[in-house]
């Protein structure tokens, strides 16, 4: 059941806002179908998708196969030809298996046919570490498709951002992929009944502040916040912005909160080296040159397989603390 | 554990059976420890139980050598110990300790040990089919030979690299046997809702010579393996065994309530009917070969080395800070 917090609006979790989006897209649009592995009865692991079977029936909510590559070819071409499927794939590790469907196929064919074709399909997928899942179910590999033209990346970090992003992914007209943080499934917060969206491409404020700038992707929001409020003892005021979708990417926010504050760092869960926060950082550092105090600081996950062993994952991802430590330096504190 | 057959080593097929009981017993009370360990929130993250399956694990790997090559899956425990790896790496590797047999970076999924020919379990559904042929590829180039095994579950068959490798072995005619494991379900959806048409005819499509057995009867297990590992030995081409099983637990440790996609009284009639241990326990004595005195022993015995393998991993140190960014290139 939905909670009501102190101000008086619903309280949802980032799971129910996400089944929520589909169900109400469901409702709206019947060409809109769900498949994946265990998504049916089980509702998938993590228990996202439960209640839609009972409401949608077998025909929109289709159990498949553990055949990554297979039903997602099936999504491509379903989509051409006039549905709006939504593809599952459970954890963000096994968007592997689906590449040449959505970078060779997916992805390209709008283009190739000179428009003639398209492609309204969404991927749902996850990211995140330290659920002590080890190096093949821990990766969070988002950058891959930010990469790839052709594909829009939606990276929500709250429950109403959750909803009303992938409504708009799911009513947009080319492939999205959409990641969701598998920690992130039981996070609170408010959200509004009945039909919204967010658009792709704009940027969110999700705390004002003066001094520097943490410009964060979906786990690391929280890490961010977290960082803030470190920093605000210590008389630092932080600005966290989350662009909530990487591709397309509101530059203009990024930029001008860089420089008001004079100083950002960029935080993502992929990997640091050649990920997304070298692109988010290059927008910064071009857009805001004239105004930075000093070079713009990057943080992401380490350049190694995730490790089982919970004290050596733990540090392999920034945490608060780390956080907090790289912007006091920054700050000169 | 008691390790497979030695080349040489003339067998008399009491011993055999004595060796097998034994083997399943462990890997039983292996996985009984693991769920106690999670249950009593020792245990990092999650495992998947091999209960109820002993006897395919047993079974194929009593047909191979120590030098032979296996790959296995989320649900490696029992392939691991069954190939010879010793219970107390294995409890520290489960628990994240630098005495595991990844040094605690790889975890219940990924136990990889050379010294028993286990090239690693495998946390990708089916993503071992590549790496299983090409042991055989360089068994068959480089003359050692080996055999090779692939252990997997009835839903790696959705996968296609399954079929690519498959056909592949065949053209090759290379040393490797594919172990499906059906135990009926995915994670938590019954296999008939995913697997279309008849499962053997997709091996036998690609020439391989292909079998079905009772994953419930060690022997038998054993009977077709061996069959299928020599005739790959000896170069006439790779095979596919069908072994029918069950799994007593949830998909995972965490999965408790499974009544919305098997019941309860199913689970039971394995459990009471069909168990690979009960059964074999009863032939055993059937035969003479064993009473249950005898038997009570093997299993006091292998209660005791499991209980201080498990006391060792939990007293053994975690791996220092700098051994995150060691292993990632050779
Ligand atoms: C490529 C891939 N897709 C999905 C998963 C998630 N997953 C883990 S185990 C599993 C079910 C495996 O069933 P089966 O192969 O029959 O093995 P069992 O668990 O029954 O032993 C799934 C879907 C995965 N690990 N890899």
């Amino acid at each position: 059941m939905p909670e009501t917090n102190a101000a008086g609006q619903r309280e949802l979790t980032f799971a129910q806002a996400i089944r929520e989006a589909l169900a109400e897209e469901m409702r709206r649009d019947k060409t809109v179908c769900i498949m994946g592995e265990d998504v049916a009865e089980a509702g998938t692991p993590f228990k996202v998708l439960s209640g839609l079977l009972e409401e949608f029936g077998k025909e929109r909510v289709l159990d498949t196969p553990i055949s990554e590559a297979g039903f997602t070819g099936l999504a491509v071409g379903a989509a051409m030809t006039g549905m709006r499927p939504v593809v599952d794939i459970m954890f963000g590790d096994f968007i592997t298996l689906t590449m040449d469907q959505m970078v060779n196929q997916a992805a390209k064919i709008h283009y190739m046919s000179g428009g003639a074709w398209k492609v309204p399909m969404v991927m749902r997928t996850t990211l995140g570490a330290t659920r002590r899942s080890a190096a093949q179910h821990s990766q969070s590999l988002h950058a891959w498709f930010c990469h790839v033209p052709g594909l829009k990346v939606v990276l929500p970090s709250t429950p109403y951002d959750a909803k009303g992003l992938l409504k708009a992914a799911i009513r947009d007209e080319n492939p999205v992929v959409f990641f969701e943080d598998k920690m992130m499934y039981k996070l609170k917060g408010a959200v509004p009944e009945g039909d919204y969206t967010v658009p792709l491409g704009a940027a969110d404020v999700k705390r004002v502040g003066e001094d520097i700038t943490l410009v964060a992707t979906s786990s690391m929001v929280q890490v961010a916040l977290g960082a803030a409020t470190l920093l605000e003892e210590i008389g630092i005021s932080a600005e966290v912005v989350d662009p909530r979708t990487l591709w397309p990417l509101d530059e203009k926010t990024l930029i001008e909160s860089a420089k008001k504050t004079s100083r950002a760092i960029v935080l993502d869960e992929g990997y640091e080296r050649y990920g997304v926060t070298a692109e988010l950082a290059s927008v910064i550092a071009t857009g805001a040159f004239y105004d930075l105090d000093a070079p713009v600081k990057r943080m992401g996950a380490m350049h190694v397989p995730i490790p089982f062993s919970p004290p050596l994952e733990d540090a392999t991802v920034p945490t608060e603390q780390t956080v907090f430590e790289a912007a006091r330096t920054l700050c000169g504190r | 554990m008691t390790s497979a057959t030695q080349p040489g080593e003339v067998l008399n097929d009491v011993a055999l059976w004595l060796r097998m009981y034994t083997n399943m017993v462990a890997v039983r009370l292996f996985e009984t420890q693991v769920n106690e360990l999670y249950t009593r929130a020792l245990m990092p993250g999650l495992a998947h139980l091999y209960i109820g399956e002993e006897a395919v694990a047993v079974g194929v790997c009593e047909a191979l050598e120590r030098s032979d090559y296996i790959t296995s899956t989320h649900r490696g425990h029992g392939h691991c110990l069954a190939k010879g790896a010793s219970p107390d790496r294995m409890f520290a590797e489960l628990l994240g300790k630098e005495a595991g047999y990844c040094k605690g970076k790889g975890g219940s999924m990924h136990i990889a040990d050379p010294a028993t020919g286990n090239l690693g379990a495998n946390a990708i559904v089916c993503g071992s089919a590549g790496i299983a042929t090409g042991a055989a590829f360089s068994a068959k180039h480089l003359g050692t030979g080996r055999v090779s095994v692939c252990f997997f579950g009835e839903g790696a068959l959705g996968q296609g690299i399954l079929y690519e490798v498959m056909n592949l072995a065949e053209l090759f005619k290379l040393p490797v046997i594919y172990v499906c494991e059906n135990n009926l379900y995915t994670e938590y959806t019954h296999y008939s809702e995913t697997t279309a048409g008849d499962i053997l005819s997709r091996a036998t499509a690609f020439g391989l010579l292909a079998a079905t057995v009772d994953g419930q009867d060690v022997r038998a297990v054993y009977e077709a393996a061996h069959i299928l590992i020599e005739r790959a030995r000896s170069g006439v081409g790779p095979g596919f065994l069908l072994c029918n099983t069950y799994r007593y637990h949830g998909h995972h440790v965490g999965d408790i309530n499974r009544e919305y996609y098997r019941s309860k009284k199913e689970e039971q009639r394995w459990k009471n009917e069909r168990d690979p241990i009960a059964n074999f326990a009863k032939w055993l004595m059937d035969q003479k070969v064993a009473d249950k005195t005898k038997l009570d022993a093997i299993e006091a015995e292998f209660a005791d080395e499991m209980r201080k393998a498990v006391e060792f991993a939990v007293a053994a140190p975690y791996p220092v800070h700098r051994e995150v960014g060691e292993d990632v290139y050779a």
